[in-house]
């Protein structure tokens, strides 16, 4: 069992993508083109043959230029994507910071929100019910917790979103720069809690185009380019020739 | 497979909450919420007796409770497919941002429609009462068609959702086909009226059978016939057969369209 040391697991994934010239989105339209044989499709290679893993405890982090297919990759750990080849092994729960308030229902209050957005993460209604009350005090919503959730301002969606993803102590933490949320209070808070689930042994795979917090946060980097690992390694020596090369070309 | 009800069980207080979101929602912001559920087919009764009771009163006893019981389940049919086809493309914000059973959408849009439609079990008695007809332990196996149109509506839902989001304009064409499926049901006028040629017909359409099983079990007092059952159990397993595989073979891909 030496494998059980690693939280992740992302063996030779590749991810492409069918465009067609134009998309297609009904009957009428598929029979005309497939007649006047126009569908013509283009593969677009997203990912190439990315593998990595993450150490149980470690801090992971993602780096390359947009369009590099970070979010593609996180999409895939998370399991909303599914690769065209390889594999991923995922060991222990997952919470993904990617998009907060998934499933949120503005017609519904912030009470039954956080039922919902919690069942969507896959946590069981029990659970959610024993939490309630520390969901409800962290995000710091007090008496606005039962109206509906169309009358939130965005700052209060996203701490209530915050809020139920990390109310589980999760083994492998995903985080794709949604920390940009909330007042400076709040922004201090999330990271704190951030902080000690590190601490606590939770494995973290961040994606962050700030070279300085990966710095500060991260043991080893990933450095992917037009979907290909580039380098990957200790953090400084990626990143020392990342910013090198990102200096080069412009 | 194993994996498949892993999932199902760490997921099915999702499903249970799904299926109270799409209820919650359906009367939120009306008065008399539930009841409209009673109400509608029983306006509906007063409606097509009113209408059509004159033209076939020679050939059906307790008119009022026969379109009762064809209005129902059809309108259960229509209401639970129809929201089925809309399902994936209406969560395409959740399929994009977590990870989710994809099957969840349609079937819980179909078991929702099913227990809101169920509350007209409360006029169907009332208008029996009412008629003075006769009850009896018969009745109660009207479960066994219901569980039946249940498995059928799912099975279809499924089909409709995953080639809904390739093709939007499915949408007008279900409608389309909704209608006819409407007029081939027995709802309205008895199936005496039907030529005899034409009754293979009928029988395709999975909805015929389960409506002779239910006016078997609710107003003759019988069991169902058993051509019916084989019918509609075939149907049943046809329909969610094809469903599930269509569904499974599409639903990695449905990210990429909506």
């Amino acid at each position: 069992m030496n494998d059980s040391a690693n939280a992740l697991e992302v063996r030779n994934v590749s991810m492409e993508y069918k465009m067609s010239s134009e998309k297609i989105t009904s009957l009428k339209e598929m029979f005309i083109k497939r007649l006047k044989r126009q569908v013509r499709y283009k593969t677009l290679r997203a990912l190439d043959n990315v593998s990595f893993e993450v150490k149980r405890g470690e801090v992971f982090g993602i780096i390359g230029l947009n369009g590099a297919g970070k979010s593609t990759l996180l999409k895939i750990v998370a399991g909303i994507l599914k690769p065209t080849s390889g594999e991923v092994i995922r060991r222990g729960t997952i919470a993904p910071l990617i998009e907060l308030g998934a499933g949120f229902n503005g017609q519904l209050s912030g009470l039954e929100n956080i039922y919902l957005n919690g069942l969507l993460l896959g946590y069981p209604k029990k659970f959610l019910q024993d939490k309630l009350d520390e969901i409800v005090e962290f995000s710091e919503l007090g008496e606005f917790i039962h109206m509906p959730l169309k009358n939130y301002s965005s700052g209060m969606r996203a701490r209530l979103g915050f809020s139920i993803v990390t109310c589980v102590q999760p083994d492998l933490l995903i985080v794709d720069e949604v920390l940009a949320v909330g007042d400076i209070k709040f922004r201090q808070k999330c990271e704190n809690r951030i902080k000690a689930m590190i601490a606590s042994g939770t494995s973290v795979l961040l994606v962050s185009h700030s070279l300085s917090q990966v710095q500060r946060l991260c043991r080893r980097v990933l450095w992917l380019e037009k979907g290909r690992v580039r380098k990957i390694g200790e953090t400084k020596a990626v990143l020392t020739e990342y910013s090198e090369a990102s200096q080069e070309s412009t | 497979m194993i994996l498949f009800v892993r999932n199902f069980i760490r997921y099915k207080d999702l499903f249970i909450e799904l299926i109270k979101k799409d209820i919650k929602l359906k009367y939120r912001q009306s008065y008399i919420g539930v009841l409209w559920s009673m109400l509608n087919p029983l306006l509906m009764m007063v409606v097509l007796t009113i209408v059509f009771e004159a033209l076939f009163r020679r050939e059906i006893e307790y008119f009022p409770v026969y379109v009762l019981t064809g209005r129902v389940l059809y309108a259960f049919f229509a209401e639970g497919t129809n929201a089925a086809l809309d399902s994936i493309q209406a969560n395409a914000q959740l399929i994009r941002k977590v990870y989710v059973p994809k099957y969840f959408f349609p079937t819980t849009r179909v078991v929702s429609a099913f227990i809101t439609n169920m509350a007209a079990v409360i006029p169907v008695v009332g208008a029996m009462l009412v008629l003075n007809m006769h009850f009896s332990f018969y009745n109660l196996l009207v479960i066994v068609p219901l569980l039946l149109l249940l498995l059928i509506s799912i099975g279809i839902g499924l089909i409709l959702s995953a080639f809904a989001v390739n093709f939007r304009d499915l949408k007008h064409l279900y409608s389309v086909l909704l209608a006819v499926i409407m007029y081939m049901t027995p709802i309205f006028y008895p199936e005496s009226i039907v030529p005899e040629r034409y009754l293979p017909f009928m029988e395709l359409n999975p909805l015929f059978p389960i409506v002779r099983m239910v006016r078997d079990t609710v107003m003759h007092n019988t069991l169902p016939d058993a051509h019916d059952l084989m019918f509609a159990s075939g149907y049943a397993v046809l329909y969610l057969l094809i469903g599930l595989v269509v569904f499974y073979r599409k639903q990695d891909r449905f990210i990429h369209y909506i």
